[in-house]
């Protein structure tokens, strides 16, 4: 017999509108960066007023997980689920701010060309969103085994930052007057690096929620950036 | 027949006994129960860790309550019902012949689902057990401290000889909770203890089971899994198996059985999906 229908609904909405908020930073961060190679301003401007429907939609989130924990009295991989999502939703929340953060950058470079065309910055975007798409997808299947290797993927975007950060300071040494956009683009590299980390964080999540196991996950062999 | 120095006897053992400098309580060992030809509680072995709150978990009919009975001889009361395999108590089997019902029921007391006062005053209440036993000391001031430590005396020490049948349900719950300590046990079994009362007092009593584990094992009988997840240090789930027997599923500390149990069964039983 099954039980618990009406429960086992709501939790699965919170799940979906986990999975919608992703998409919807997913998009807002592989946006931002399009933008930022295209030199587009008033999509910039459209991505930082668009977070706002992020934020809305994580604190809806929040409050019908805290509805659930209070009205259902979850226990054990319930339990887990509701916890796991009010962490992921606040990690995801965060991952939308570099989007807006990048957004900012976009608007501060303005007018200006950049200094040489973006194709780290974009493929940094890609990796992470890649692998935020499937730790949210090892999230909806509970699957430990994909969200312990994802982390380990980290080091590519690393490597992808340091190299970004090296260009950068070439430009810097050739030309003092390159100074600001290349600080800014550095930023920009950094709020990707930043999201990939954060992506690690929603893998320990899917971990605890599939085996009550917490604890930190191995970010791969270098785990290092030149600035962290 | 009663050993008259049985208790002396059990003390004497406590040095003896290598479980109890572990801080087990009481263990069973292998122990079924049986009502005639029925096996109604199979196989069960765990060991209960001395001052701390022990939940016994499980859908109706699984056996909790028949093995929380069979750890103070209750089931004796019930025709043809029997035990097999061993409870030990420091280190005695309770159900070995010659070991008197009424002094393991001493050591080992209960307090049921439904207050049970006697229609007597409060007082009386609390000193019956004492009197019955033969307490030599201040009567008066064993039964302030029982009714202290039942969190009672407060609401009660200007009545006293007044009926207990006057108090509320949450209050003569505490003062069987008193009656229970007043003979110094070292054990209480307590089957359902809140379930007849209203929440507040629910969660008077459940305050009154974390202080009282500072002195004294408790084992509690309850349908309510918010209850043994709020109250208790250690859950066994039961269930019924194929042959509709209780068995004991899974025994851990609480903590982990709620949060991250290792039988599916058990899983599915707290999530309430058991059915």
């Amino acid at each position: 017999m099954r039980t618990r229908e009406t429960f086992d609904r709501d939790l699965q909405r919170l799940v979906d509108d986990i999975l919608l908020m992703g998409s919807m930073v997913e998009k807002a961060v592989l946006a931002s960066v399009e933008a930022l190679k295209q030199r587009d301003l008033e999509k910039a401007q459209a991505l930082i007023a668009g977070d706002q429907r992020i934020n809305e939609k994580r604190y809806a989130i929040e409050s019908d997980a805290l509805s659930l924990i209070a009205t259902q009295q979850p226990m054990a991989g319930d339990l887990r689920t509701l916890a796991a999502v009010l962490e992921i939703a606040t990690e995801l929340e965060r991952i939308g701010d570099y989007a807006k953060g990048i957004s900012k950058i976009n608007l501060l470079i303005g007018n200006q060309p950049l200094l040489k065309p973006l194709v780290d910055i974009p493929r940094m975007a890609d990796l992470g969103m890649d692998m935020l798409r499937r730790a949210l997808d090892a999230f909806v299947r509970k699957d430990a085994e994909t969200a312990r290797a994802i982390p380990r993927e980290d080091d590519q975007i690393d490597d992808l930052y340091n190299q970004v950060y090296r260009e950068l300071l070439v430009f810097i040494l050739e030309d003092t007057s390159t100074i600001e956009q290349a600080n800014y683009l550095l930023w920009a590299a950094h709020n990707l690096e930043r999201a990939a980390d954060r992506v690690t964080n929603i893998c320990e999540r899917v971990v605890f929620t599939a085996t009550g196991e917490m604890r930190e996950l191995d970010q791969g062999d270098s785990n290092q950036t030149i600035i962290a | 027949m009663i050993s008259a120095n049985l208790t002396q006897q059990m003390v004497s053992q406590v040095e003896s006994y290598s479980g109890y400098s572990s801080g087990i309580a009481i263990e069973a060992d292998r122990m079924s129960v049986y009502y005639g030809d029925f096996r109604a509680v199979k196989e069960i072995s765990l060991k209960i860790p001395q001052r701390q709150i022990t939940a016994f978990i499980g859908p109706s009919g699984c056996g909790k309550s028949t093995v929380l009975r069979a750890f103070n001889r209750m089931n004796d009361l019930i025709p043809g019902a029997r035990v097999t395999g061993q409870i030990l108590f420091h280190g005695q089997n309770i159900y070995a012949d010659g070991v008197d019902p009424v002094e393991v029921r001493r050591r080992i007391g209960m307090v049921f689902q439904k207050p049970n006062p006697f229609p007597k005053s409060i007082y009386e209440n609390v000193a019956w057990g004492a009197r019955i036993n033969g307490y030599r000391g201040n009567l008066d001031s064993l039964v302030e401290q029982a009714l202290r430590q039942a969190a009672l005396w407060d609401e009660v020490k200007d009545k006293l000889y007044q009926s207990a049948l006057a108090l509320s349900g949450g209050q003569q719950q505490r003062l069987c909770i008193a009656r229970a300590i007043a003979v110094k046990p070292d054990i209480i079994l307590m089957d359902e203890p809140a379930s007849a009362l209203d929440p507040i007092a629910t969660l008077r009593i459940e305050d009154l089971m974390r202080e009282l584990a500072c002195n004294y094992t408790i084992i509690i009988v309850t349908h309510n899994m918010q209850q043994a997840a709020r109250v208790s240090d250690y859950t066994a789930f039961f269930m019924i198996d194929e042959d509709r027997a209780g068995t004991m599923v899974e025994y851990g500390p609480t903590k982990q059985i709620f949060t991250n149990p290792k039988d599916k069964r058990t899983e599915d039983y707290i999530t309430g999906r058991f059915g």
